[in-house]
């Protein structure tokens, strides 16, 4: 099994959900995050002055999901995140050693 | 002939008193209105809605989160401090009278409201109503001194400070100017507390940071205001509220109220457009912390001219508002380099100095105003605005810097670099403004 967590744009959320889920993905974690890549955050101005703001919103999703699927799964996050403009975000995976699905007790794949 | 003349002679000099003793209520055989009272009692709640929690919310805003409870707390406090000093003395110090000193400063006579009754009438108004509506601008003109000193100040002095600030400032500023001093003998024009109450408080704020000194970070590492949407509930209430400050200082339920009215919505209107099209064009997008910021220039700008300009001079104050207020903004954060916080000089003080100035000019009838006082000129009328500016300033000035060191001798200033970094909320009020569990 793959942990696949990718730090992508607020407003891409929704197309991500929807392509995952056509490729038979049927969980997620999302949590809203703070972070910033290459460009080190942005600048507002208020009232004249110019903050930077180191944080940039993003969005990070969690899914963990069968070996087969990992390379369909990266390339279905990576197609719907994409616009083409700096800080669209980033794709990580990791090995998932253990899987428990706590109401039935079922384990590993079968617990995805 | 002859009689008939002389009758029409008379006629003239009976009119002519009547309308010194209307424009001069402490001389008038004084009758209670009902309309007045009505209004200038809605105007007290109306004035006292624009601190709490009007500029409370509108400073909250504009601070990092973990400070956005120690803003509303210096508002709300310095909002009871006020009223109690207000009482005590310096309700007597600007509005009774003087003895021998008068020109500067008023006596004790009415401390604690001394032989006010309900009976006791200061116009058409009960003095009761006087003396609250009054005590709502002794509220604000402190609580705009805030947003000089957010994030880093100790809440002992800012308890210190109000309470020396009100009386060896505001009190004498506003009896120079409305309680008989020698700015009022001049012939000053103040409607509302461009001097009184935005000279005082943004020449104060500018001295008192300087004093207290910047924020960790200034300018490059500052946070950006944590809730514009909290400052635009505060902006909207602050506007609301300045119907009472304004038209509310006609203290009559007149027309004269209603052209203040008036020209305080328009000059607000025409000031908001003003900064956020200049945003527009410099940096490519009009904000809202920028408009409402436009809104506040706007109308501290008109104050002093509520009463006295007509709707041409409000569209010109307001221009003149939106666009000098701004340039100072930035001159005072990137060229002085002075951390005001909240801009409380660019935009009350500034403002208040714009509308000071341009009432001399744009309360000539030639420009649609109401008209100048008997025998005044636009350039006289200039020299007595400059200097009611120039003393009030000065005075502000000195007598802040002075208060500022007298409050570090005491409670000190500054909070320590860590409850700094905290955040006051939490070190100086245990209490957090959001739980975000
Ligand atoms: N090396 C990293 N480690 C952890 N999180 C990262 C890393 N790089 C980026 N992120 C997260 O991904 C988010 C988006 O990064 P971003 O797309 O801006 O990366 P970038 O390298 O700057 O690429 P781009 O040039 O396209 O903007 C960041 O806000 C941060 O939360
Ligand atoms: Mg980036």
């Amino acid at each position: 099994m793959k942990m696949i967590v990718a730090v992508i744009q607020p407003h891409r959320q929704d197309d991500v959900r929807s392509a995952l889920n056509s490729i038979g993905v049927h969980g997620m974690t999302v949590t809203e995050v703070q972070g910033y890549g290459r460009q080190g955050g942005h600048k507002e101005i208020y009232r004249g002055a110019e903050y930077d703001v180191h944080f940039v919103p993003k969005t990070k999703i969690e899914i963990v999901v069968s070996d087969k699927l990992e390379t369909d799964a990266v390339e279905a996050i990576a197609t719907a995140s994409k616009t083409g403009k700096i800080g669209d975000g980033k794709i990580f995976v990791y090995d998932a050693s253990r899987a428990l699905r706590i109401r039935t007790g079922e384990e590993g794949e079968d617990a995805l | 002939m002859k009689i008939k003349s002389r009758s029409i002679w008379s006629w003239g000099l009976t009119s002519f008193l009547l309308f010194f003793i209307a424009i001069n209520p402490a001389h008038a055989e004084s009758k209670l209105s009902a309309g007045d009272t009505a209004w200038i009692l809605t105007s007290t709640a109306l004035v006292l809605f624009m601190t709490l929690p009007g500029l409370a919310l509108f400073y909250g805003g504009l601070v990092r989160s973990r400070n956005v409870l120690s803003v509303l707390m210096h508002c709300f406090a310095i909002a009871c401090l006020a009223s109690v000093a207000w009482l005590v003395v310096v309700y007597s110090l600007a509005f009774s009278d003087g003895g021998g000193l008068n020109s500067y400063i008023g006596g004790l006579s009415k401390a604690f409201l001394t032989g006010v009754t309900t009976e006791s009438l200061s116009g058409s108004i009960p003095e009761t109503v006087f003396f609250m509506f009054q005590m709502t601008f002794a509220i604000i003109t402190p609580a705009l001194i805030v947003g000089a000193f957010p994030e880093r100040i100790k809440f002992s002095a800012v308890l210190l400070f109000s309470m020396l600030w009100l009386v060896v400032v505001y009190a004498p500023a506003c009896h120079w100017v409305w309680g008989g001093g020698w700015l009022s003998d001049l012939g000053v024009m103040d409607f509302a507390g461009g001097i009184v109450v935005h000279v005082t408080a943004g020449v104060s704020a500018l001295v008192l940071a300087v004093v207290l000194g910047r924020r960790r970070g200034f300018p490059s590492d500052i946070r950006p205001p944590h809730n514009p949407g909290m400052t635009v509930a505060g902006a909207c209430m602050l506007w609301v509220g300045w119907f009472g400050f304004n038209a509310g200082s006609a203290l009559a339920a007149d027309g004269n109220a209603g052209m203040a009215m008036v020209v305080t919505h328009i000059s607000a209107a025409v000031a908001s457009l003003t900064w956020a099209f200049i945003e527009w064009i410099k940096f490519g997008k009009p904000s809202v912390v920028g408009i409402v910021t436009g809104t506040i220039a706007g109308l501290a700008s008109i104050t002093p001219a509520s009463g006295f300009v007509g709707p041409i001079g409000a569209v010109v104050i307001g221009v003149v508002a939106g666009v000098v207020c701004q340039w100072f903004a930035t001159w005072i954060r990137t060229t002085c380099k002075i951390d005001d916080s909240l801009d409380v000089f660019a935009v009350h003080g500034v403002g208040g100095i714009i509308g000071t100035l341009l009432v001399a000019v744009f309360a000539s009838e030639s420009f649609g105003g109401l008209g100048l006082a008997e025998g005044a000129t636009i350039g006289s009328q200039m020299l007595v605005q400059i200097t009611g500016i120039v003393t009030v300033a000065i005075l502000s000035g000195i007598a802040t810097w002075i208060i500022a060191k007298i409050v570090l001798g005491f409670t000190g200033l500054r909070v320590s670099e860590e409850e700094e970094i905290d955040g006051l909320d939490i070190s100086a009020h245990g209490e957090r403004g959001y739980d975000l569990s």
